[in-house]
């Protein structure tokens, strides 16, 4: 942490918050508080600065003009990449992953990404809807992810990023694999809430911005029983 | 009504009329569906030679359409598809059942509008709202309010009375050039914060909004709500008593006066009607059981849930989540909910989802109980009021259990 206090930002709800995705903000800092971590959390619109020493970027989904709208004041903004390259977590979802790429498509039209994940993303024939389970890669220690997608992209990955993900059921980027992560970015295609589901992904950013090497347990017997349950439902699909 | 039309709308009642004695259902649909299959352009041929108002939006249109068939009341006999049956299957079992009557008000699906319009033919089409809804099916807010848009242009001579609050609506509405505006608030601003027409940010500010980068701004509503009552074009200010709870149904009520007005009622002809509506296809009824007082609530979508914990007393509270077809499969709205205001009562949980549900009030801090069936709940509180909120089929499974009360 650069600070006495963990520093959580919300990018752009007023343009990506299509589906819950507050609800990642309220999970972190959640998780957060309960470890004694005190948090301070800022929801910055596309109208202000983007500010450069906080530890977790959040990024949601949306539509397609905000989704273009956003990567633009972005781009033209570079705090995000400031703050990337200080070292900064992120987790980019959905919308908010394809524009970390290099490319997306937006309205019938090829959009420039942040590039700050080396990805790019077209579109797919059908659209993704429907339950998302997938095995993590093993270097990053996690249980199994959960999710629910509902997306029109395909995500191709380079060199430089890894699948966040083996595909078990559902679509992700492209059938095969799902979501991308390098340094300390994660991407994926489980929209909205997608920690709710995963509570580990939520402890592994607290980890990187904390620079703890374990967070004290938490009575996680609800999200237990969803994960099981959710688990279970995409296999029966 | 040519012939192929009238042996469809016989066969389209005798069919509703099985389903209820058989206790399937309302009849609604299925009724509706055998007619069309009979003559595909029943839906026009039971609409023409009725003066037909259509009440379109993602929230309030179930209600809505019952006040202001209610309203219309006053000058003669109205078929509406009061049980929520909003699609062109409904419709048509709705026409069907009522036989000739000189009005039709009916509800539509958001989705259905323009289909429904171009069958229907009708004088006026109420708009009132468009957010975020199962938008793992649904389209996405701004490719709605297109749609409608593209289908209120090409019929210029319907008469649109449309919500001034919503920025979605209004730019709908713009491409038609009778438009009557009421104001009966917006609780849910999530779905639009940009603009539909330029792609500007959208500024608000005491009840105004416009937007920053071209001319889409607020009109002037024609019909407002103030205190408990409506305010009239003429400046008249009514008071609206109802026995339907809220805010959001003082709005309806505003919506279902301005919609009547178009066909000639004056607001202290329809605001007796307007009293006397008790619940609709369940929405707000009340059961006694084993002394408790329960209070039915239904809550479908993020905006929805806010005006139902307007609603709703400080009493104990069960909510049941599914997350069937009728629902949606995604549940990740919960978390554009806020559910504090249920913090400071027993709040119980139930339905398929009830997991999500719990995860979500666990992060939101509001302590639950989790239980697996309506008895159990039932059980579980005083005796006394019972709220009950739940998204579309876990209230009908709890309106099954309750005798399918109206």
């Amino acid at each position: 942490m650069s600070t006495e206090s963990l520093r959580i930002v919300w990018i752009y709800p007023d343009l990506l918050s299509t589906y819950g995705d507050r609800g990642n903000l309220s999970i972190l800092a959640h998780r957060a508080a309960a470890r004694g971590i005190p948090v301070e959390t800022y929801e910055v619109r596309s109208d202000q600065q983007m500010p450069t020493s906080a530890d977790i970027y959040l990024i949601g989904g949306g539509e397609d003009g905000p989704q273009a709208l956003a990567a633009q004041r972005l781009l033209t903004d570079g705090g995000l990449h400031r703050a990337v390259n200080q070292g900064a977590a992120v987790l980019a979802i959905c919308a908010g992953y394809q524009l970390f790429g290099h490319s997306f498509f937006a309205k019938g039209a090829k959009c420039a990404g942040l590039g700050l994940l080396d990805i790019s993303s077209d579109r797919g024939v059908t659209r993704a809807v429907g339950e998302l389970r997938g095995d993590i890669d093993p270097r990053l220690g996690l249980p199994p992810l959960t999710g629910f997608e509902n997306h029109g992209g395909r995500t191709h990955l380079g060199a430089q990023a890894a699948p966040l993900a083996r595909v078990t059921a559902g679509v992700g980027n492209d059938g095969q694999t799902e979501g991308a992560w390098a340094g300390k970015i994660l991407g994926t295609y489980s929209h909205g809430p997608a920690l709710a589901r995963n509570p580990a992904i939520a402890d592994l950013l607290l980890r990187w911005s904390t620079g703890a090497d374990r967070l004290a347990p938490l009575d996680d017997t609800w999200a237990d029983r969803l994960r099981q349950e959710r688990l279970e439902a995409a296999s029966a699909v | 009504m040519p012939l192929i039309a009238k042996v469809a709308t016989t066969a389209s009642k005798t069919a509703a009329a099985l389903s209820r004695a058989a206790g399937r259902g309302d009849g609604s649909v299925i009724g509706g569906w055998i007619g069309l299959k009979i003559d595909p352009d029943l839906l026009a041929h039971l609409s023409s030679g009725r003066a037909v108002a259509l009440v379109s939006g993602t929230n309030g249109k179930t209600t809505t359409t019952r006040l202001t068939a209610a309203a219309v009341g006053v000058l003669g006999r109205v078929a509406t598809n009061s049980f929520g049956a909003n699609m062109p299957t409904g419709h048509t079992s709705a026409l069907a059942k009522e036989g000739h009557t000189p009005f039709a008000v009916l509800e539509v699906d958001e989705h259905y509008l323009a289909q429904v319009i171009e069958a229907t033919r009708p004088k006026i089409v109420a708009l009132l709202n468009l957010s975020r809804d199962q938008l793992d099916r649904a389209k996405e807010v701004s490719m709605m309010a297109q749609l409608w848009k593209t289908a209120l242009a090409s019929q210029q001579h319907i008469k649109v009375v449309a919500n001034a609050d919503d920025p979605m609506v209004v730019w709908a509405a713009s491409a038609s050039p009778q438009v009557t505006w009421f104001s009966a608030g917006q609780r849910w601003l999530d779905d639009s914060f940009v603009c539909p027409e330029s792609g500007h940010p959208i500024e608000r500010a005491n009840g105004d909004w416009w937007c920053t980068g071209c001319p889409l701004r607020r009109p002037r509503a024609n019909w407002s709500v103030e205190d408990e009552g409506v305010i009239d074009p003429r400046g008249d200010w009514h008071l609206v008593k109802l026995q339907l709870p809220g805010k959001v149904n003082i709005g309806n009520a505003a919506t279902a006066l301005a919609v009547a007005a178009e066909f000639g009622v004056r607001p202290i002809e329809a605001l007796p009607r307007l009293a006397r509506v008790t619940s609709i296809a369940g929405r707000y009824a009340q059961v006694d059981r084993d002394g408790r007082n329960i209070r039915l609530l239904l809550a479908k979508n993020p905006a929805s849930w806010l005006e139902a914990f307007d609603m709703a007393e400080q009493a104990p509270t069960l909510l049941s989540i599914n997350a069937r077809d009728p629902d949606g499969f995604d549940t990740s709205w919960l978390y554009d909910v806020d559910f504090a205001p249920l913090r400071n009562r027993p709040v119980l949980i139930t339905g398929d989802r009830a997991y999500d549900l719990a995860v979500r009030l666990q992060v939101n801090q509001v302590p639950f109980r989790h239980v697996l069936s309506f008895d159990e709940a039932l059980r579980a509180v005083p005796p006394g009021r019972l709220e009950v909120i739940a998204n579309y089929t876990a209230f009908q499974d709890i309106r099954a259990e309750l005798d399918r009360v109206n």
